[in-house]
């Protein structure tokens, strides 16, 4: 009872004493109150540290040139456009090697199986189903992510980072948008949920939530090697082969540039509609550039974020390779039901510029995003009578010769790719940070509206002018 | 990475099952500006691997982790990177939250060596909160490359609490850090914070405030930092003192936790 009371005149003291001051007053006494904190650091900083000589500020003279105001965008650009050439072109042997050995341990297995006498289906569940999309996922997406992840994770300890995010302030500030979210938004090439999450750095429950629901237009370190290899299949067969590194790789800076303002017109719209407001100023601190613990970052980008962008994918792929398998299998009035859901959504994928089974496969992989282009080939290869892919070479073989892709469909699952809904995982990271249903929604629905306009625009328009 | 500290808290959840009762159990709050190489102390005390990064606001959740040391055992919670306690956001809500409501035994504010007056701003902010303070002079190396000396024992006895001068990427001087965590919170050193001294109005202000309500703070509460948050004209100090007095007693509550971002 004690307690209660008490409680109850504390609040009233509190109150109380905070409603008799004059607003004015407070901003005032505030002023006053920091003044006093920041010339006491002073008055001590002032007596404690001495600088002995002078020393050429080699900082300074960096940032002159990486956050320069005709130099900074071109030379960001140019970092990413080698991080993306190096990806590319380090990718394409290991995963030569990764899907030839892992399709004769497919050929391993199924010797097994035959000679266990084990049923049709079990093998087909198992080794058809989960084993396949296990071995896709890891001879796809591996060998990009073992490259990419160790390149980026330099960047960032490097502290280049925080650069991108000064070059973009103005632009952000234009949308009306806080100039933090430049910031949140190159987290987001990490992991789109890694990126909700540091949205909190942004004062304003406004801008914070526009910076939210925006972070997944950026391509995350899932959805990358998707877009590395797709261009890399596709951008990269029209031009001469010395050329092709560089020319998927320019593809995908497109892509990054693409995401990127899409960011900036989304968060435009919505301060014009949903979210109203006047951006807030804020500082934003260039630290110091630091030499990159080399070693360290390719063991813990390897292990961290390469094993547990993987281990999800695997996670996801295993269960969805074997419902796929089971989709591909259950058959009514002799097609499979794969084959009736991708029937049923494939004049829906034709505007869009692709087909039923890449819708599938897109619905299939809300849970990763990783897992979009290995449960399409899984379905691809178990929808039609095709003999086992010996190697990645074989992927082209799939998706042109055998299901008709032009560089329309490429160019369209590429887009609907970057810009659909984000993965599961930063669904439900939204609704922790929101708390709001609708605000989840909204992240979900809003950039799906996005991506469908996009590309039935680019689709409608690219047959109209008899392009494809 | 969100889900990667979920993956530390997990580590060090099975740490915690070692044996307890042979060890005394003490909190060590990790405060100070971004980008001060705090999640590296954090790495190099746990043996944690805590993702870390050059850019400010990296760590914006909180990360927890243990260490021992002269037969101790230490939780060492890792608090988001802030300029200052004023609670504009929610990350620097979250950091003074933990440290004035969840009460650690020892607060580290980590600071960079070559930039120690913006950082002395946060240092002094938490000595108005608790005065059981140990200042980690970090980036040693750094500041010894850009030919910057600090005084480290004039600096200790300006602020009136321990200040130990580290390099933490290359673990130099951590021992000595882990010393003076211990020798703070076993009360073997006493430390004194010279706290700001503000201006007569404010101070007379301040007196008259702290009088009204130091019978009604809670045990453990500077009330003079209390009634300075009050003229800061700080709505959401009472916010945070009223879920105190609500839940606070509530074990299973946890303190500095994210906050949802509330809009309807």
């Amino acid at each position: 009872m004690y307690q209660v009371s008490s409680h109850g005149s504390l609040n009233n003291a509190l109150d109380e004493i905070y409603g008799s001051l004059p607003p004015e007053e407070k901003n005032a006494l505030r002023d006053r109150i920091a003044g006093g904190i920041y010339s006491s650091a002073e008055r001590i900083a002032g007596k404690v540290v001495s600088r002995k000589g002078k020393q050429i500020n080699w900082d300074q003279k960096i940032d002159d040139v990486l956050t320069s105001r005709c130099l900074g965008i071109p030379v960001m650009l140019l970092l990413l456009g080698v991080v993306l050439w190096l990806t590319v072109t380090g990718a394409n042997y290991p995963s030569q090697i990764l899907a030839s050995g892992l399709f004769r341990i497919e050929d391993i297995l199924t010797g097994l199986f035959v000679q266990a006498g084990a049923p049709a289906w079990l093998h087909g569940l198992l080794v058809e189903g989960a084993y396949l999309s296990l071995a896709w996922v890891v001879s796809v997406m591996l060998p990009p992510m073992a490259i990419f992840f160790p390149l980026f994770t330099i960047m960032e300890d490097l502290g280049y980072l925080p650069r991108v995010a000064f070059n973009l302030d103005k632009f952000f500030r234009r949308a009306g948008a806080h100039g933090k979210q430049s910031l949140t938004m190159s987290m987001g090439f990490g992991c789109n949920a890694a990126g909700v999450i540091s949205c909190r750095i942004i004062e304003s429950p406004r801008e914070r939530l526009i910076a939210v629901l925006t972070n997944s237009f950026i391509p995350c370190n899932g959805r990358f090697p998707t877009l590395i290899i797709l261009s890399t299949l596709f951008m990269g067969g029209t031009v001469a082969a010395s050329f092709r590194s560089a020319a998927a790789s320019l593809v995908v800076v497109g892509l990054v540039l693409t995401g990127i303002t899409v960011t900036l017109l989304v968060s435009r719209l919505l301060t014009k509609t949903l979210l109203r407001g006047e951006p807030s100023f804020f500082i934003l601190e260039l630290p110091p550039y630091r030499k990159p613990q080399v070693g360290r970052i390719i063991i813990r980008s390897v292990l961290d974020r390469t094993l547990f962008v993987l281990g999800r994918a695997v996670v996801v792929a295993v269960p969805a390779g074997a419902l796929t398998w089971i989709l591909a299998n259950t058959f009514i009035n002799d097609l499979s039901l794969l084959s009736h859901a991708a029937g049923f959504l494939d004049s829906f994928g034709w505007l869009l510029g692709m087909d039923g089974f890449i819708l599938m496969a897109f619905i299939l992989g809300l849970p990763a995003n990783e897992i979009v282009l290995p449960i399409l080939l899984m379905s691809y290869v178990s929808a039609g009578t095709m003999v086992e892919p010996e190697s990645l070479a074989a992927l082209h073989n799939i998706l042109v010769v055998q299901n008709g892709w032009t560089w329309l469909t490429a160019l369209s699952v590429m887009l609907f790719s970057l810009l659909h809904y984000p993965c599961g995982t930063t669904l439900l990271t939204i609704f922790k940070e929101t708390r709001s249903l609708k605000w989840t929604l909204i992240a979900l629905l809003m950039p799906l509206s996005v991506a469908l306009l996009v590309t039935f625009t680019l689709t409608q328009a690219a047959r109209l002018l008899g392009l494809a | 990475m969100a889900l990667l500290n979920l993956a530390c808290s997990k580590k060090s959840c099975r740490n915690r099952s070692v044996p307890q009762n042979q060890f005394l159990r003490l909190t060590v709050a990790l405060a100070g500006n971004p980008n001060t190489g705090k999640s590296t102390v954090f790495n190099a005390l746990t043996g944690l691997s805590q993702h870390t990064g050059n850019w400010p606001g990296k760590t914006v959740q909180r990360a927890e982790g243990n260490f021992y040391h002269r037969n101790k055992h230490f939780t060492l919670v890792d608090l988001p990177g802030t300029y200052s306690l004023f609670a504009n956001s929610v990350d620097e809500q979250v950091a003074r939250d933990y440290i004035c409501f969840a009460r650690p035994d020892v607060t580290v504010v980590v600071t960079d060596a070559t930039c120690l007056e913006r950082n002395l701003n946060l240092v002094l902010q938490v000595m108005e909160i608790t005065p059981k303070v140990v200042v980690c002079l970090n980036l040693m190396d750094e500041a010894e490359r850009k030919k910057i000396c600090v005084d480290v024992e004039l600096l200790s006895s300006e602020l009136g609490v321990p200040v130990v001068a580290t390099a933490a990427r290359s673990g130099r001087c951590l021992d000595k850090l882990m010393d003076a965590i211990d020798d703070v919170a076993s009360g073997r050193i006493k430390t004194s914070p010279r706290l700001v001294a503000y201006d007569s109005e404010i101070e007379q202000l301040v007196q008259k405030i702290e009088l009204k309500i130091s019978p009604l703070v809670p045990e453990g509460l500077n009330p003079r930092w209390v009634a300075l948050r009050l003229l800061d004209g700080d709505r959401s100090i009472i916010d945070s003192l009223q879920r105190y007095l609500r839940e606070g007693k509530n074990s299973s509550f946890h303190w500095g936790e994210e906050r949802a971002l509330c809009i309807r």
